[in-house]
């Protein structure tokens, strides 16, 4: 899209490339199911399936691994230190919402008829209580990212609207910690930038042990 | 004086074994998103079965992003409309902001938080204007707004609920769009959204015994809301 126009060349910076959901969501045929019921359309149901289904379980599996690194740092590292206040509450609890996620996804992925990942071993470069807020802090901001990159690629409107009532939870839980350790809440201000599948596991490979 | 959107004095669970009953029956509605095949679902799955056969229809986003003036389908001018329902809610939220900086109730670093607050809900109503402008639509106009502003916690806890609407108002519109383009837009503001509303849930409910009130009070999954829902809540600021 141009930007010439662009009275915020941030929106420039969301901008998606070679995404495969325009490509059938594009066609305005949203009334079908109404028109030929739902009957009519069930037999197509299970060709669609087949030909989206990769693209979305692929998509879920890196969100899957992103959610077992997150629950794993709260649960397990966040267990291993001394956490005290607002860090040991945020912990428990943001960490008991990763792991909500981690279970929603495995169950997404299987239904529709993909294996989900198995969890990687992590290692983080933590060692108190400031240390892990910080990396807590790049960890939620770089899954906002995450999700706001992938999204647009998200086949099924189903899953897409299943991620974003993740995103939602991880942009909180982002926001949350930022203030606490004195950093903006909003660190790019009125918008959130997406990053790629690459820039995200090239900056989350290092905590993979 | 209108009540609040959303009851902020409604009890939350707050224990451990609460949330995970609470949390078992959040993962139950996510897969019921994930596997539902609602009417509305339909739609997306003939597109899908379709998708090879047709070379007409083979809408790229470069196609969409680089030709977006393409004006008279269906999905254009649904776009446009959430753009433009989404325009309104950030007109809310701009006027709303404006008024309670000049009100001066808050100083110091939570004066300095909702000051940004006032510019990015503004920036997102330029970004919008553009993007409306962009697809060949007619932005609206700015809403007359009438909204309480009495003291700092009055306007906190109004704050969170407003920004907890917008947010819930994006989350119900994301799988309506279909332009990738639109969407990374709404997506990106959707999360900024929901990061104020985080950030006003501290101040208005400070403290690690209520985390989950203060911060995610859907639990783990956001909480959609439908447009008519989310026009009616708004109606009583509409002047």
């Amino acid at each position: 899209m141009s930007t010439e126009n662009l009275v915020h060349p941030e929106l420039a910076g969301v901008e998606v490339h070679g995404m495969s959901r325009a490509s059938f969501i594009m066609r305005g045929a949203l009334a079908a199911g109404a028109v030929y019921g739902v009957g009519a359309v069930s037999p197509f149901v299970g060709s669609a399936l087949a030909q989206t289904s990769t693209g979305d379980v692929d998509i879920l599996n890196y969100a899957l691994t992103l959610e077992y690194l997150e629950t794993d740092f709260y649960q397990v590292k966040g267990a291993s230190l001394k956490l005290s206040g607002l860090a040991r509450a945020y912990a428990k609890d943001f960490g008991a919402e990763e792991a909500a996620h981690v279970a929603a996804i495995a169950e997404a992925i299987k239904d529709l008829g993909g294996t989900p990942v198995a969890m990687p071993k992590f290692s983080f470069p933590v060692t108190d209580q400031a240390s892990f807020l910080k990396l807590a802090s790049t960890v939620e901001n770089l899954g906002v990212s995450a999700y706001n990159g992938a999204a647009p690629m998200i086949s099924s409107k189903e899953v897409l609207g299943a991620a974003g009532t993740i995103v939602q939870v991880e942009a909180r839980h982002a926001a949350a910690i930022n203030l606490l350790i004195g950093l903006s809440p909003t660190p790019t201000q009125g918008f959130d930038v997406p990053k790629s599948k690459s820039q995200v596991l090239a900056a989350a490979t290092p905590l993979i042990a | 004086m209108p009540e609040p959107l959303i009851d902020p004095e409604a009890p939350q669970p707050m224990g451990i074994v609460e949330r995970l009953t609470r949390d078992d029956s959040e993962r139950k509605r996510f897969l019921k998103m994930v596997g539902g095949a609602g009417a509305a679902s339909f739609g997306a799955f003939v597109l899908a079965a379709c998708g090879s056969s047709s070379s007409s229809s083979k809408t790229t986003a470069t196609t969409a992003a680089t030709a977006p003036a393409k004006t008279g389908t269906a999905s254009a001018s649904g776009d446009l409309a959430i753009a433009n329902y989404a325009l309104t809610l950030e007109w809310l939220e701009t006027t709303f902001y404006e008024r309670v900086v000049s009100a001066g109730l808050f100083k110091g670093a939570v004066g300095s938080l909702i000051a940004d607050f006032a510019r990015q809900e503004a920036s997102h109503v330029q970004a919008l204007q553009a993007l409306i402008k962009q697809f060949g639509g007619k932005p609206v106009s700015r809403p007359k707004a009438t909204f309480p502003i009495d003291s700092a916690t009055q306007v906190a806890k109004l704050a969170y609920t407003v920004e907890n609407l917008g947010a819930a108002a994006y989350l119900g519109q994301a799988a309506n769009i279909q332009s990738p383009t639109v969407l990374a837009a709404a997506l990106s503001i959707h999360s900024v959204e929901a990061r104020h509303a985080a950030t006003l849930g501290t101040l208005v409910y400070p403290g690690a015994g209520q985390v989950n009130t203060a911060i995610t009070p859907d639990g783990a999954f956001g909480k959609p809301a439908d447009m008519a829902t989310v026009l009616a809540a708004v109606k009583p600021f509409l002047a």
